[in-house]
């Protein structure tokens, strides 16, 4: 660990991807993350490093694909709309089990929707995104200091089980200081030898990165054999935080920027001696059900507050099993909900 | 005995998929010798998207990836500059390099990157049973331009060698074509020169090879030989469109 520096989001997200060891980073100007962009144009040259401005975030993840089947740690970074671009990419680097980095500081959508910091993409990022069965780790930091180390470990992760990560942040994160203290840079030549990545065949047999599979039934055994290495993901890697959880009647369910209001409002309401806690899931894929489902069955209601109409609400009623009621407040648009409207709905809901 | 034809060494031994009398076959060999006379096989990383070459991993005996539609430029950049000291090419096909990947390989050339395309150009859409691309020549008829290709509704058939040569990043742009034995040997030398540049630093080199496709253009194999003489070489004509070495 290193000292505190006081840094923007976006900023932290490629310092930490460099200390990760990305050795390939392409861009495409998109606000609100376009600082992320500009903060590796200057440091990935200054590290001797691979950094591409590309023509479009569709060149850019499939760029990312390359480097990625070229065994390197790599990475790419957009918004919302650019993010939708990125689909097919992704789609590709899943099926053909490339290890790779994804940010998406959302914005609010649909379409060019605005600026403002969303939680739109939920389905996007842990339902695939694009065509076929996949799914991506998807890690959601509250934090700078969240967003740089969960940076770090989506690439772990993404080389562990060489399977895409993506970092679901939002506009508020992205764009706000706050103080963050690094871990030490990686050293990319002590990582385990990627044997299957495309470096040239001297001393072994041709290797080939694909995701076609014509014919019989290689695709089903391969899709098979993604699905063991997701149920393996979904046994070791959910991550959450939870907060006055044991004894609440109300357990409220919140993610990213959102989370951070509810942080305030459970502060607040416990002062006031009213039982209220917060569950955090950090990975949205894998989801933390099992502690859903615990509160679920000790809480007598659950809300959950959302910068979207209503899409991790889907994940939390699958864990609840009907076993508590479940309430909803949302903000579309690219608004952030406040302390105050969180406080309003629990002391209804009380 | 002696031997005086064989094989190359960076050929697999595969039956191809390909269809009788698609000139596929002979460019990969191209392809393939001249990995094989550069002494590259074991450095050369190829990049095939999608379209009836995406298996041309099968038949080229080196590392290959499969990229998405149009996009193996993209693809390639992303393999080649990580790891400089490879020597990383393109297969592509006429609808994928210049329709869906217009823009990729506009850029490639552009920013001049040291990467290889060999650039399959058989005036339409082989693998999707035959669709009108962005090389369909004028009046050509395919399955969607039944009554032929109209300027008017379609835009006018595509040179995509010529449009490359004004990217300065571009060191060497050819066309050739393999229909008789002449033209095969041409072709090679083409292909030999875009692979040698590469190795020696001087940009990106494509090299447009014009290709039959007798399924889809409803011909014999032959005829189709004829078709693309006839048709094909007066638009888009045989030749060095730049070489940097040359200036």
């Amino acid at each position: 660990m290193g000292k505190r520096v006081l840094m923007k989001g976006n900023e932290a997200m490629g310092e930490a991807a460099i200390r990760a060891g990305c050795e390939a980073y392409f861009g495409y100007p998109i606000t609100p993350q376009s600082e992320l962009t500009a903060y590796m144009s200057k440091k990935m040259i200054e590290e001797d490093r691979v950094f591409v401005q590309a023509e479009s975030e569709v060149a850019a993840i499939n760029m990312v694909y390359g480097a990625g089947a070229a065994g390197k740690r790599t990475m790419t970074s957009s918004s919302s709309p650019g993010v939708s671009l990125k689909q097919e990419g992704i789609s590709y680097i899943a099926g053909a089990r490339v290890p790779a980095v994804i940010i998406n500081v959302q914005r609010g959508g649909p379409g060019l929707g605005n600026i403002a910091p969303a939680q739109g993409d939920y389905f996007q990022s842990t339902r695939g995104g694009g065509n076929g069965d996949y799914r991506l780790i998807s890690l959601a930091p509250n934090s700078v200091q969240e967003m740089a180390d969960f940076v770090m470990d989506a690439f772990e992760l993404a080389d562990k089980y060489r399977v895409p990560a993506i970092i679901v942040a939002d506009g508020m994160l992205g764009q706000m200081m706050e103080p963050v203290e690094f871990r030490d840079p990686v050293d990319v030549n002590s990582l385990p030898q990627k044997d299957w990545a495309l470096n040239g065949k001297e001393g072994r047999e041709q290797n080939v990165v694909h995701s076609l599979s014509l014919g019989g039934t290689g695709l089903m055994e391969h899709n098979e054999k993604l699905k063991k290495v997701y149920d393996k993901i979904e046994e070791n890697e959910v991550k959450y935080d939870e907060m006055e959880t044991e004894d609440a009647e109300i357990v409220i369910v919140s993610y990213g920027s959102a989370s951070r209001a509810c942080i305030g409002a459970v502060r607040q309401l416990r002062e006031e001696n009213k039982k209220v806690g917060l569950i955090r899931p950090q990975t949205l894929w894998p989801y933390p059900y099992d502690i859903v489902s615990k509160r679920a069955e000790s809480a007598k209601k659950i809300l959950v507050v959302e910068m979207s109409l209503g899409q991790m609400i889907d994940d939390v009623k699958i864990a609840a099993e009907g076993k508590a009621d479940i309430d909803f407040l949302g903000k579309a648009g690219g608004w952030v909900p406040t302390k105050r409207e969180i406080l309003d709905k629990v002391n209804e809901l009380l | 005995m002696k031997c005086i034809f064989k094989k190359p060494e960076s050929m697999t031994d595969n039956k191809t998929i390909y269809c009788p009398g698609c000139h596929h076959g002979i460019i990969h060999r191209l392809v393939a010798e001249v990995i094989d006379e550069l002494d590259i096989a074991d450095k050369a990383i190829g990049v095939a998207p999608v379209g009836c070459s995406v298996l041309a991993y099968d038949y080229i005996d080196v590392d290959f990836a499969e990229a998405a539609h149009g996009r193996a430029p993209a693809m390639a950049t992303g393999i080649k500059l990580p790891q400089p000291d490879k020597v990383v090419f393109t297969y592509q096909g006429d609808g994928d390099l210049a329709s869906i990947g217009a823009a990729e390989i506009l850029h490639l050339a552009n920013r001049g990157y040291n990467i290889t395309t060999i650039f399959v150009n058989n005036a339409i859409y082989g693998m999707t049973g035959g669709q009108m691309a962005p090389t369909t020549l004028e009046g050509q008829k395919t399955a969607t331009s039944p009554m032929g290709r109209e300027i008017d509704i379609h835009g006018y058939p595509m040179r995509v060698s010529e449009i490359l040569t004004k990217t300065p990043g571009a060191a060497y742009i050819a066309r050739g074509a393999v229909y008789d034995p002449a033209n095969v040997n041409k072709t090679k030398k083409m292909i030999k020169k875009a692979f040698k540049n590469q190795i020696e630093g001087k940009g990106f080199s494509m090299v447009e090879v014009l290709s039959t496709c007798p399924t889809n253009w409803g011909m014999s194999p032959l005829d189709a030989q004829e078709w693309l003489k006839d048709n094909m070489v007066p638009y888009y004509p045989l030749g060095v469109k730049k070489d940097i070495d040359e200036e």
